[in-house]
């Protein structure tokens, strides 16, 4: 058992856990932040997306070991200061079915979004086909993508970013 | 007042014209509840005061003192947006704001007279009471309100949550809520509004849910805090239905985290700290298990006897100058849910409590009990109704409650018990696999003189029934539905095709089945639209052409063809590879065409244009209908194209979304159109309505593109 120590939503945070344990269980087990989701635990689904220093990766993989000194963000972080464009985005064009993937799908298409402000359906397809939705709201997904770009472009808050 | 009340209300004492009965339920704030009418006592019966706890009712509406309306529901909301479509109809007929409107799910309770969310049914059979409960409401709220103004209840108006008098006057509805509670008779009319007065009914809505889901604050059974809840899974045999022979749990017990190893029926459950060291106490368990019913099944041998069911040829229609014949193979599915089957229960002495989102609570609550050797007392249960990631049929099965109820009383403590995705996809219950035979039988001159499909099908279990759904559906009394009852109502074709006939062969194959979204029309409606294809193949017409030759003149099946076929220009020059396809389903009282194109040119089939066209009649919220229905095309592309399920052994060889090829966001175009055809203003079901004629549609596209009608799904399948 050590004490892991990393900033998670923009607080320092220390547990005492096993060094390979993978951060979506500490995140959800010990503590209790429960926007990423378990879908698959193998890397392979996209519902626990989240970002390790602004970048999208998966919690279910990576042991809590390695994040010393490092910036996770989950879905809980990116709201935090009012709506995030791509959030925002997602609620006007009704992205959401069962939801379950939704947190993992947003926080992917943030990262894309973040490195590539004028996204094309090749990139989309490429950024997000890792992501799975088992309800299909792959059109408004890509939808939703397009009018976050067109709203961060406009300089629509870019908080919690 | 008593005439012109007479005169107001189709139907004094709370049963209006189309035979929805509301009451108010005793309570210190208007409570209305309603139910529909098939079974409704004689009218004066509703003279006596009912309550709650004596009449089975289909929901309620409850006032609050902060004016919020809080509407109970015996339905599960799993991605198919009923609550919001149920917030829209209530905040429609009470006139409140949409936002004032909370939707629940209601525990599970034996009061409530469908229990169930399935066959595309919840908004065909609660717009009714929604409609009559929330207007007795209104009707109660305003005659309050006149009552304290002592003005004439008619010159009252409603907006916003508030009555209005002429004279500028405005009460909250909150404010209202304790007096209207107690009004003895509404002085106002009752009657729902015309469909042609809506104004939020119809408009396309956004979810009501929205923000809680992309702020990640939507919880689903397993975000709940309930304190000291362990987490928990469960060593799973590796055939279906396999059986615990003995286990050694030496190392597992000394395993960091770990509070309890538990032996189920279905396997070894441990208990732990976080999921991630039950994970790995459970692989530390050694286990030897005696292999399940199906273990000398694969593949070959199912499909072979599945072949083998269909037996001898009918005799074909007199003057039968020619009989085509199809066969068509399908494989099983997982219903693959993205939130994996999960449950949270608390098992204390002479209780239990559960959290799940089940399809049918009521099952539920009687399967736990009997597990917990419950079986006359099943109100002992109490199950707590979530949200749910994604249904599909797969939640009308609760082994997860099951086992977290018996890990719990074993461990005297609360578990969330969670599936891995691989038990999810190896130990659930399938979409069964199939072998089809179609016959169309040719007569001179091009005329097709019948059409018998037999359907050879593993036996479906429906164990928790369809019974009052059917009676329902069917509006007569069905003592025990079967699947081979529910096959027998929902297979037929539209066309005149002469003599046309639909059999099942059941056969028993010791799989476990579930019902999946369309249910077999999944099968037996894709194959029959692929082959109505053929024909006109083989009669040399244009497949388009001929379903128009043979469709009733004013259906709504051919309005919606029509739609597509115009929208979507029908016939239209395409590339080399290029091809379009089409097909139709008229089930759940409504009608949809979809007409797809598929480019081939690169070996793989890619779908680039979906269009549908659906009658739905009334469309409560366009929005939450266009995305069923897209998703249900993305489904059918996917289980069309590369999600099959293959069985060796009597195991399941897939075990994620790696090997079970769900379209991802990559194979899917990035319009899929749809346009709502409104003939009447019936209500009609949505969710399971979208997958036949895509699938077939699809089919109908590669058979054009490439000369080759496809016979076996998925099309893309790699081979056993
Ligand atoms: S749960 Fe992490 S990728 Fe599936
Ligand atoms: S919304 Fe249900 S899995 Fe994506």
């Amino acid at each position: 058992m050590l004490a892991h120590q990393f900033i998670l939503n923009g607080q320092t945070v220390t547990v005492e856990t096993p060094s390979d344990l993978p951060l979506l269980w500490v995140l959800r087990d010990v503590l209790g932040v429960r926007g990423p989701k378990y879908g698959c635990g193998v890397g392979v689904c996209g519902a626990c997306t989240s970002h390790l220093d602004g970048e999208a990766f998966r919690p279910c993989i990576h042991p809590v070991g390695s994040l010393s000194g490092h910036e996770v963000m989950t879905i809980e972080g990116l709201g935090a200061q009012g709506l995030h464009p791509v959030q925002q985005a997602w609620i006007d064009e009704d992205v959401a079915q069962c939801g379950f993937c939704q947190p993992g799908q947003i926080m992917a298409a943030v990262a894309l979004l973040r490195k590539n402000a004028h996204p094309t359906d090749a990139d989309i397809d490429a950024a997000m086909s890792e992501n799975v939705c088992r309800c299909g709201t792959y059109v408004r997904i890509r939808a939703a993508i397009k009018r976050a770009a067109l709203l961060l472009r406009s300089g629509a808050g870019v908080t919690g970013g | 007042m008593a005439d012109a009340l007479e005169a107001d209300t189709a139907a004094p004492g709370g049963l209006d014209r189309r035979g929805f009965l509301t009451w108010v339920v005793a309570s210190p704030t208007l409570m209305i509840a309603a139910r529909m009418g098939l079974d409704v006592p004689a009218a004066d019966a509703t003279e006596v005061p009912v309550t709650a706890t004596e009449t089975p009712l289909s929901l309620y509406i409850a006032l609050q003192l902060d004016g919020r309306v809080v509407t109970t529901l015996p339905r599960t909301e799993m991605g198919q947006g009923i609550t919001t479509a149920v917030a829209m109809l209530v905040a429609e007929e009470l006139d409140v704001a949409l936002d004032a409107v909370d939707v629940r799910s209601a525990d599970a309770d034996p009061r409530w007279l469908i229990q169930l969310t399935g066959l595309s049914s919840t908004m065909r059979y609660l717009t009714g009471p929604l409609r009559a409960a929330a207007a007795e409401a209104r009707a109660r709220l305003v005659t309050a309100a006149a009552l304290r103004w002592r003005v004439l209840a008619p010159t009252l108006t409603t907006s916003q949550g508030e009555v209005r008098a002429p004279d500028g006057r405005r009460l909250g509805y909150g404010e209202l809520a304790e007096e209207a509670a107690r009004v003895l008779l509404p002085l106002v009319s009752t009657r729902p509004k015309p469909e042609s007065q809506y104004t939020v009914v119809g408009r396309p809505t956004g979810r009501i849910d929205a923000l809680d889901i992309v702020t990640g604050a939507a919880r689903y059974a397993l975000d709940l805090d309930l304190p000291g809840a362990l987490p928990t899974v469960v060593a799973r045999p590796p055939t279906l239905r396999g059986a615990v022979q003995s286990f050694n749990d030496g190392v597992a017990r000394t395993m960091p985290g770990v509070v309890g190893v538990v032996w189920l029926p279905s396997g070894v459950a441990v208990a732990a700290r976080t999921f991630a060291q039950a994970f790995a106490a459970r692989d530390a368990l050694q286990v030897s298990w005696t292999p399940g019913p199906a273990s000398t099944l694969s593949d070959v041998d199912i499909r072979s006897r599945l072949r083998d069911a269909i037996g001898p040829r009918p005799l074909p229609p007199l003057l039968t100058t020619r009989t085509v014949e199809g066969r068509f193979d399908f494989p099983y599915l997982a219903h693959a849910p993205m939130e994996t089957q999960s449950c949270l229960a608390h098992v204390r002495g002479t209780s239990a409590e559960v959290w799940l989102g089940a399809q049918d609570p009521k099952y539920a609550q009687r399967e736990v009990a009997r597990a917990l050797g419950w079986d006359l007392t099943p109100q002992r249960v109490t199950v707590h109704v979530t949200r749910a990631g994604g249904g599909f049929g797969r939640r009308f099965f609760n082994q997860a409650a099951v086992e977290a109820a018996l890990v719990s009383r074993a461990i005297g403590q609360p578990v969330k018990l969670m599936w891995s995705r691989n038990d999810d996809m190896r130990h659930g219950h399938f979409r069964p696999a199939s072998h089809h035979r179609i016959l169309a039988h040719l007569g001179l001159g091009g005329s097709i003189l019948g059409w018998h499909h037999r359907a050879a099908i593993p036996t479906v279990e429906l164990p928790h029934g369809f019974g009052d759904v059917l009676t329902a559906l069917l509006g007569e009394a069905l003592p025990d539905a079967t699947s081979a009852v529910f096959f027998a109502i929902s297979q037929r074709i539209p066309y005149r095709f002469g003599f046309a006939s639909h059999e099942l062969r059941e056969v028993p194959i010791p799989i476990p089945t579930a019902s999946f979204r369309s249910v077999f029309t999944s099968q037996v409606g894709v194959a029959n639209e692929v082959f109505v294809d053929q024909l006109a193949r083989e009669l040399q017409v244009d497949p388009v052409a001929l379903r128009r030759s043979r469709l009733p003149s004013n259906s709504r099946l051919k309005a919606v063809l029509d739609k597509v076929v115009s929208v979507g220009q029908w016939g239209r020059a395409l590339p080399p590879g290029v091809a379009q396809g089409v097909a139709v389903l008229e089930e759940w009282e409504s009608a949809i065409a979809h007409l797809i194109e598929v480019d081939v040119s690169s070996g793989t089939p890619r779908v680039l244009r979906v269009v549908i066209a659906a009658d739905v009649g009334l469309p409560i919220n366009p929005k939450g209908i266009e995305a069923q229905l897209q998703g249900a095309a993305v489904d059918a592309m996917s289980t069309t194209l590369s999600a099959g399920l293959h069985i060796d052994s009597g195991a399941v060889r897939e075990g994620s979304f790696a090997d079970y090829r769900w379209l991802r966001m990559k194979h899917v175009p990035s319009d899929i159109q749809v346009h709502l055809v409104r003939s009447d203003d019936r209500v009609g079901g949505v969710g399971e309505l979208g997958y036949p004629s895509a699938a077939a549609a699809l089919t109908n596209a590669i058979a054009r593109a490439t000369g080759t009608m496809p016979t076996r799904f998925p099309i893309l399948d790699e081979g056993v």
